[in-house]
């Protein structure tokens, strides 16, 4: 049995963001991405808009305004990390205390960063959710092809992409294996010592190796029996059409528009 | 949850414009060379790396109880770079990375760049690296620089993680380092029990793929260098940063990294600016554009010198 559903992130749909180009949809990602970062700290109205442009982005794709919040919160655990930008600049004072051997002062412009930071990459990872929604993933592929990637690096994600679903149902079953020869009596240690349990891992790592590398020697055969030349084929060939352009450009005056306008603003 | 985020994968907003874009050129320039340098072997190379790829992601969803309900499992850095040579393994990381960037939001796009830096270019040059040094040697020997070279390949992409988010602005030196650090010393036992467990179980069953492995075809000595003089910057810099936090800061102003704005912590043509695009927005790229260049050229004379030499 293939896991599906447990990598794949495409949403079926018929909405007119689902037929895009994903080209398009590729380059506004990063270009939205890219903006969020251009924003100066504490723009609000800036980031307001943003977020405005992907709630309405969330109705086009016929997903409900609330789709992507509620899958934002991926990013939140690095969260962390920005925590400390509180204390890392100069500025006016808020609070100081001692925690360890550090002094830590919070300051208004270190409170600021923080929250900038945290929206921006809430907002980009919202954006970035959209596209997976909305976009099968072997065109998203396609479409970094058409970006120029390197094609040896694009048949590579294309094959990962194809053998995650197969080898993580292999490791499904090592796992599997491992819980059931792992037997625990109620009040009794089970499983040896973490470096015992460390070298069984290792194991189960080797054997996924193997099984993989020999997978691989039988896949190059069958693709070699139907004529592989050294690169994959699509049917689908994704030329952009006029209204793919007109959408491309208008995105990008939109971008550049709020860019401009939020400094004017601010 | 079956693939665990490590707090290796940074997401977008984290890191400034400059430090994003200044990863994504060091990394597309050693990118491009390992397409070349990888592109004109035997086309029965492209779908092993592309499973290889996919068994580096299910490998990572293998893990082990450690202590209090955490769990160690594998980055794999190392053991792609030993097993299918340090360009391969640099490729096979990068579809890694950009797959779990781009379908799970683990990781940003903006800054896959330096993403794909610190857990693949990064791990698999030290990995390799470091195992090349037991070249020839016992079987134990060898096992025991993988194991030393994949805990150094964790340890380098949290150091790099590290100074990223500080040189961005986004943390404190002082806290985010030794916090980084000392996490992943841990986490890189794990990743080093692991790639040793495993590559003993390979040498036990297969001899023959390390052999292959071992081939000078896929990457020669000078290897021993390039992940040698990695590990030293990770071994001398990471007790110096944590234990003087100050000091590499001086050392960072003094080397005009680190202009005096709070606004932007890169300034490096402040002067250059665009009148209704403001101090941060396009002036940085230009400014940084510069830097990268400098940067870029750089590392592209070396590596060629490099490729002309192995």
């Amino acid at each position: 049995m293939i896991h599906n559903n447990l990598f794949d992130r495409y949403l079926v749909g018929e909405s007119p963001l689902h037929r895009l180009s994903p080209i398009v949809k590729v380059v506004l990602t990063i270009l939205f991405i890219l903006s969020n970062a251009l924003l100066p700290d504490g723009h609000w109205l800036g980031f307001g808009i943003s977020w405005l442009v992907i709630l309405l982005l969330n109705l086009i794709g016929e997903l409900g305004w609330s789709f992507t919040l509620k899958r934002s919160f991926i990013a939140l655990p690095f969260a962390l990390a920005a925590i400390t930008a509180i204390f890392a600049l100069p500025g006016e004072t808020l609070a100081s205390f001692d925690f360890l051997s550090l002094h830590l002062v919070a300051t208004d412009v270190g409170l600021l960063r923080f929250f900038s930071i945290v929206i921006r990459s809430w907002l980009s990872v919202q954006v970035a959710i959209l596209l997976v929604t909305t976009t099968q993933f072997p065109d998203l592929i396609h479409a970094l092809e058409h970006l120029r990637l390197p094609r040896l690096l694009v048949t590579v994600i294309a094959f990962l992409y194809r053998y995650i679903f197969v080898l993580s149902d292999e490791v499904l079953r090592l796992l599997r294996a491992r819980q059931a020869r792992s037997a625990s009596l109620p009040n009794l240690r089970s499983g040896g010592s973490v470096l015992w349990r460390a070298r069984i891992a290792g194991n189960m790592v080797g054997q996924l190796f193997l099984r993989s590398y020999e997978r691989s020697d039988r896949i190059y055969n069958a693709m070699l029996a139907r004529g592989y030349q050294g690169h994959l084929r699509t049917l689908n060939r994704h030329t952009m059409h006029s209204r793919d352009w007109l959408i491309l450009i208008s995105g990008i005056a939109l971008l550049l528009i709020l860019q401009i306008f939020t400094r004017l603003i601010g | 949850m079956l693939f665990s985020p490590t707090p290796l994968h940074i997401p977008d907003g984290f890191l400034s414009l400059f430090v994003s874009i200044l990863f994504w050129v060091i990394t597309l320039i050693t990118l491009s060379i390992a397409v070349r340098r990888t592109e004109n072997i035997d086309e029965k190379q492209v779908p092993l790396m592309g499973v290889m790829a996919a068994f580096i992601f299910a490998a990572q969803m293998i893990n082990f109880p450690v202590a209090g309900g955490t769990s160690g499992h594998l980055l794999g850095g190392a053991l792609a770079a030993i097993m299918l040579g340090p360009w391969a393994g640099m490729l096979v990381m990068t579809a890694v990375v950009a797959v779990q960037g781009l379908l799970f939001q683990d990781g940003g796009l903006l800054v896959m760049g330096a993403n794909i830096f610190n857990m693949g270019l990064l791990t698999a040059a030290i990995g390799f690296g470091l195992y090349k040094v037991a070249d020839g040697r016992k079987r134990t020997l060898k096992l025991g620089a993988a194991g030393i070279g994949a805990w150094l390949s964790v340890m380098a992409g949290a150091l790099f993680t590290a100074l990223q988010l500080w040189l961005s602005g986004t943390a404190r030196l002082d806290i985010v380092l030794p916090a980084m650090l000392g996490v992943h010393a841990l986490i890189g036992v794990g990743e080093a029990l692991i790639t040793v467990a495993a590559l003993a179980f390979i040498f036990n069953t297969r001899p023959d793929l390390i052999e292959d492995a071992e081939s000078p075809a896929r990457g020669g000595r000078g290897w021993v260098f390039v992940g040698g003089l990695i590990s030293l910057v990770v071994v001398f810099l990471s007790p110096f940063a944590s234990a003087n936090p100050d000091g590499l800061e001086r050392v960072a102003i003094n080397m005009g990294f680190i202009g005096q704005g709070a606004d932007s912590p890169f300034s490096l043509l402040s002067d250059y600016t665009l009148p209704f695009l403001g101090e941060t927005g396009l002036s940085t790229i230009l400014a940084g554009l510069a830097g990268i260049l400098v940067v870029g050229a750089l590392i592209y004379f070396l590596a060629r010198g490099r490729v002309k030499t192995a």
